[in-house]
């Protein structure tokens, strides 16, 4: 029996130790914006907030989650922190079949909170360890910077 | 592929950890930040019975100064790793390996403790250990072993650890010495291709116990004792450098792998060479 903190809400349930974070949101608790794709931590669909740093939600048993606090992208989104961010996805086409964005999203937002100042190498630098298969890059990489622009 | 079926146990102190061991043995895995453990679980390339977190033993954590040498917890994560003042001041080729580690929310939960164990042949921070000089200090209830870097990684993805020892920490001996650390990786955060973790010190302009330790080149981090050889003692100019790389020839038998044959990754260790060392060639010359 687990009790965390999923994006603000008290959760108790029990978990099977071979349930990863990301199909313990997904299929336990109905979360379906995490995104599991290679479930060997190399993709970064998966990419979620424990107790506020980004992690590999695939590499993170839910068992060993016991009182930590959890954000996804629901939880972020619903928060208003990226706001413009993901406006500034929307307006430059910077998700296309969508299967990276929440991922990249909560990646880009660990930029955006701890790296105000970050050049285009470092945004890339930063988002390198997520795929997306249709983009290109280009376009997430330029809503980055518009937004860490706009923000300044 | 899913996780195999297995238990999971959380630790909170050492004698949990003496206690599981004795209770069931080889099935146990110690499970640190998972980076490694669980992206080869879904691979099924291991089936561990029972996977015990020690995660928050607090033996584990924190990096102190403690006379000439500096303790690293076997807990510390990479992102720490990378951000801490004394590892910064006392042992920055750490603190410079980091960004070659992977990626930010890998680094997030990837332990040193977990790096060395599992002795990957292209991971940094073993080649690192080894140019240190560091010692890695394995526990048991025996009490604690200190094994130096150098014997420690023993083959392939071996260690020198005996059943029922876990690390405890690393230590790093300080000296006064240059170092970095530079690779050739397909992408940013990938294992490298090719990589060379370099220490030495420079005393009236002659290099003094040099260490030049190449990664994924090996079946582990190489010490390449011909190239080392070629430096001691002497300035470090262009030609020492040339007879560095040319000895390397007989340090490094590099097999081929999915990036390519042999040569290619002699010539790429070649060309680290030259841009570690080329880069203290002022300071030696200033120096001398
Ligand atoms: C996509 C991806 C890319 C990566 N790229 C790199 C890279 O470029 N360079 C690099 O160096 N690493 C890389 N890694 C691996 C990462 O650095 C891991 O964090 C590290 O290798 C293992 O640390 P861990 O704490 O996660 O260990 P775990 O995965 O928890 O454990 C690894 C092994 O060590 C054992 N172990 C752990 N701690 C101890 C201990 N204290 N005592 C005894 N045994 C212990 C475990 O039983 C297990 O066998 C990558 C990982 C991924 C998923
Ligand atoms: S699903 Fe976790 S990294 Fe790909
Ligand atoms: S938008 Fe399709 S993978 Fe990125």
């Amino acid at each position: 029996m687990i009790t965390l903190t999923v994006n603000g809400e008290r959760v108790s349930r029990h978990v099977d130790p071979r349930r990863h974070l990301i199909d313990f949101l997904r299929l336990d608790l109905g979360l379906t914006g995490s995104h599991a794709g290679c479930e060997h931590g190399v993709c970064g669909a998966c990419t979620v907030r424990v107790d506020g740093e980004i992690v590999r939600g695939c590499l993170v048993l839910a068992a060993s989650l016991d009182g930590a606090e959890v954000t996804t992208i629901e939880g972020l989104s619903d928060s208003g922190e990226v706001a413009d961010l993901q406006a500034n996805f929307v307006a430059r086409n910077a998700a296309q079949c969508g299967f990276c964005t929440p991922g990249m999203i909560m990646t880009a937002a660990d930029i955006l909170a701890h790296q105000k100042d970050a050049t285009r190498a470092e945004i890339r630098e930063h988002l390198a360890g997520n795929y997306c298969r249709c983009t290109g890059y280009q376009a997430i990489v330029d809503a980055v910077e518009a937004t860490l622009e706009a923000r300044r | 592929m899913k996780w195999p079926a297995m238990t999971y146990h959380r630790a909170t102190s050492l004698a949990d950890v003496w206690a599981a061991f004795a209770a069931h043995g080889p099935s146990v895995t110690i499970l640190a930040g998972g980076q490694t453990l669980l992206a080869t679980l879904a691979f099924r390339l291991s089936e561990p019975g029972m996977l015990l977190d020690i995660t928050r033993i607090p033996e584990l954590r924190g990096i102190t100064l403690q006379g000439q040498v500096l303790r690293i917890g076997a807990l510390t994560r990479h992102v720490e790793l990378g951000r801490d003042l004394l590892v910064r001041q006392h042992a920055p080729l750490l603190a410079q390996a980091v960004p070659h580690i992977a990626h930010p929310a890998i680094r997030n939960r990837g332990t040193i403790g977990g790096s060395l164990a599992y002795a990957d042949p292209a991971a940094e921070l073993p080649a690192c250990a080894v140019a240190l000089d560091a010692v890695v200090v394995a526990a048991s209830t025996a009490g604690e072993r200190r094994i130096p870097a150098s014997a420690f990684f023993t083959d392939l993805l071996q260690n020198a650890l005996a059943p029922g020892e876990i690390i405890v920490a690393v230590e790093i001996p300080i000296q006064p010495s240059l170092a970095a650390i530079d690779e050739v990786a397909r992408r940013s955060g990938d294992y490298a291709m090719a990589g060379l973790a370099a220490a030495m010190r420079v005393h009236d302009g002659r290099v003094v116990a040099p260490r030049l330790v190449y990664f994924g080149v090996g079946r582990g981090p190489v010490l390449a004792g011909a190239a080392c050889r070629a430096l001691e003692g002497r300035p470090l100019t262009a030609e020492s450098i040339a007879a560095a790389q040319a000895a390397l020839t007989t340090d490094l038998d590099p097999p081929q792998d999915l990036h390519g044959p042999s040569e290619m990754k002699r010539h790429l260790a070649r060309v680290l060479t030259a841009r570690v060392l080329n880069a203290w060639l002022r300071p030696t010359e200033m120096a001398a």
